[in-house]
């Protein structure tokens, strides 16, 4: 069961910036392919001319799931096209073996006048299912989408989570021996995502799976390796919490910091003891800011964001039985984080201050600061017990 | 660019030209596809329609009424025609928006599955055929209707009518290799798809369809010439029982379309990847 079913060798692909440009190349292309020259020209880039995939090489076999990251624009989709045969690469030759299944599109090719059921049939013939694997098949699609009352009801009156719900149920109803999945659980509600993820599981323990995900939680549930990509090169292929540390260095976050205070109250600043510490390690600060009147009882609140702007832990000085009596005039809080069990990576921390039993808040500093973890531990998951 | 062996598919920058025989395989594969396309065109086509039908031959009728009122009121005078005119105009625009869709579909289909084509690899020949299916299924349509008119004139084709299908897929083939020979340019530019219908309509009034053959001069000439002239000719004479002219260019035409449309069938094929390449849906 463990034949190799993906060999990719050497495989780059060009396009092109401009649109002008583009046709025109198309129309060349076009000619040199009748003439029976092979695709890709000599091998050079034209003027406006980029590498959108520059030589790839990887190999997967069954039962293995490989996760390709990397930021918009690095090329993921492009292999996945060139993968499934849609188009041609420029270089370097791609070897599947078996059936291939890819969900590039969910529900490409419905049409929204036509009802779920018609849509069904079309949908899984243009997959490649005969009429009889449909029929078949026709009552676990139906309930796996759970689109039962609906499956009469035309295409344009379903939510899109409905849509993504019954192409991925289509797809997926033919095992493959090959899967390209190209961001398929970015919509569709929380319930279905996780089945999915079950029918993915499943179909791995018999396929090869690439996955494409912007999402580094389901990247890190199913795939074994991965593979980061910048702008069409490889820069990485190995284990997947390696290949999300080094994804997580080359996307530098994009903080947005803002700071907002109560009329009578204004910060001055924060700062952290140290910004890079390790894993266990406690992470000191200090708050100096003015307050024009005296208020009692306050609650400091810390939120560490990962690199994905997701809220991975937070911090309450509540829960240490800590409350601050703020008088007017300078005031400065210093407190500690204890005990940091967070893999390598960027954080970055968002400040609150409040009054217990009130909406509003005395200081809010939004994503103000950030630290780093080093010499620690990789993981799958930010936080390392 | 795809070798099979044992259910192994590699893909290289290897022209396609190159192995022409996966072109006929993928063209049987796809026959189930090409069905269900076309039967889900075809019962969308009219389902959010108030007219429904009527739109299968509305353009015809209103060429047919239009010649008939330019005719009738003397504003332009159209030499003697040997059917009753409102049967020659009508049975002309027809058998001409036969040929029409035919000539549309190959582009129009490919056009309209760009999301498709962009994202799921299946036999792209199955678009071709299910644009064929649904040309012969609005056309059953226009025949129908055309039948009752002649009836209503008094005309009955007798037994040339055997010859008419003949006579229908000769103008669906000659439409198909016209409409999949401007395709693949016609993906990457829009010019082809708007300068199209300008250009048909040029071609229907040099083809004998809204008046005959006119009797000399240059016009004469090259309304011979024009390879949907014995087409045209054929079908309508065959459906009202005249005798037929020009039989042996009529066949010069089918073969010359029949390996025009093999050639353009391949052109498609080996297209198709570049195409998806540069419209990238």
């Amino acid at each position: 069961m463990s034949e190799t079913l993906i060999k990719v060798e050497n495989v780059s692909k060009k396009f092109c910036w401009s649109l002008k440009k583009s046709l025109w190349y198309g129309m060349k292309d076009l000619g040199s392919e009748l003439i029976g020259r092979s695709h890709g020209g000599n091998g050079e880039l034209r003027p406006d001319e980029f590498w959108a995939v520059n030589d790839v090489s990887f190999e997967l076999k069954r039962g293995e799931c490989l996760g390709l990251i990397g930021p918009n624009g690095a090329g993921k989709t492009t292999l996945l096209k060139l993968l499934n045969g849609l188009i041609k690469p420029d270089k370097g030759r791609i070897e599947m073996t078996g059936q291939v299944g890819a969900l590039i599109a969910l529900g490409a090719g419905f049409n929204p006048i036509l009802t779920g059921r018609e849509n069904i049939y079309v949908n899984a013939s243009v997959l490649g299912l005969k009429k009889k694997e449909i029929d078949a098949k026709f009552d676990e699609i139906v309930t796996f989408a759970e689109l039962e009352e609906f499956i009469d009801a035309p295409v344009h009156s379903y939510s899109s989570g409905m849509q993504v719900r019954l192409g991925f149920a289509v797809s997926t109803a033919l095992t493959p021996d090959i899967l390209l999945l190209d961001e398929i659980l970015a919509v569709g509600d929380r319930k279905f995502r996780s089945k999915c993820l079950n029918r993915i599981g499943n179909i791995k323990k018999k396929s090869s799976i690439i996955f494409v995900s912007h999402s580094m939680n389901y990247i890190s549930r199913v795939c074994d390796s991965v593979i980061v990509f910048d702008k069409g090169s490889m820069i990485f292929h190995g284990n997947t919490p390696e290949g999300l540390r080094i994804y997580s260095t080359i996307s530098s976050n994009e903080r947005e910091i803002f700071v907002k205070n109560a009329p009578d109250i204004l910060l001055e600043h924060i700062k952290l003891k140290k910004n890079k510490i390790t894993w266990k390690d406690n992470l000191a600060f200090e708050i100096r800011f003015s307050s024009k009147i005296d208020i009692k009882q306050c609650i400091l609140r810390v939120v560490i964001y990962d690199n994905g702007n997701l809220g991975i832990a937070e911090w309450q000085s509540v829960n240490y039985e800590k409350l601050y009596n703020i008088k007017s005039g300078i005031n400065i809080i210093c407190a500690e984080i204890p005990n940091l069990c967070l893999r390598d990576d960027k954080y970055s921390m968002t400040f609150i201050l409040t009054q217990p039993n009130s909406v509003g808040y005395l200081i809010l500093a939004h994503e103000y600061l950030n630290f780093e973890i080093l010499n620690g531990t990789y993981g799958n998951v930010a936080y390392q017990i | 660019m795809i070798k099979t062996t044992k259910n192994v598919i590699v893909y290289t920058p290897e022209s396609t030209i190159r192995h022409p025989l996966n072109l006929f395989r993928d063209l049987f594969v796809g026959r189930e596809l090409a069905w269900r396309l076309a039967v889900r065109d075809i019962s969308a086509q009219y389902r959010q329609t108030a007219l429904g039908l009527l739109w299968a031959f509305i353009l015809p009728l209103s060429h047919t009424i239009t010649w008939i009122f330019l005719n009738g009121s003397g504003i332009v005078k159209v030499s003697e025609t040997n059917l009753p005119y409102p049967v020659y105009v009508f049975s002309g625009t027809m058998l001409w928006a036969i040929f029409m869709d035919a000539v549309n579909a190959p582009l129009q289909k490919t056009t309209n599955a760009k999301q498709m084509l962009a994202k799921i690899n299946f036999p792209r020949e199955a678009l071709v055929v299910s644009g064929i299916y649904q040309t012969i299924f609005n056309g059953m349509i226009k025949i129908l209707l055309l039948m009752v008119v002649l009836a209503i004139y008094g005309i009955y084709p007798g037994w040339t009518l055997i010859w008419f299908p003949f006579g229908v897929i000769s103008l669906i083939l000659a439409g198909t290799a016209l409409g999949l020979l401007v395709t693949p340019v016609g993906m990457l530019y829009t010019d082809i798809g708007k300068s199209l219908p300008l250009l048909m309509q040029f071609l229907m009034y040099l083809t004998p369809v809204v008046f005959p053959i006119p009797q000399g001069g240059l016009a004469a000439t090259i309304y011979r010439l024009n390879p949907l002239t014995p087409l045209v000719t054929s079908a309508r004479a065959w459906l009202t029982g005249l005798s037929t002219e020009h039989m042996q260019y009529y066949i010069i035409v089918n073969g010359a379309m029949l390996l025009l449309l093999a050639i353009v069938w391949v052109i498609y094929r080996a297209a198709m990847p570049i195409l998806i390449e540069r419209m990238s849906a």
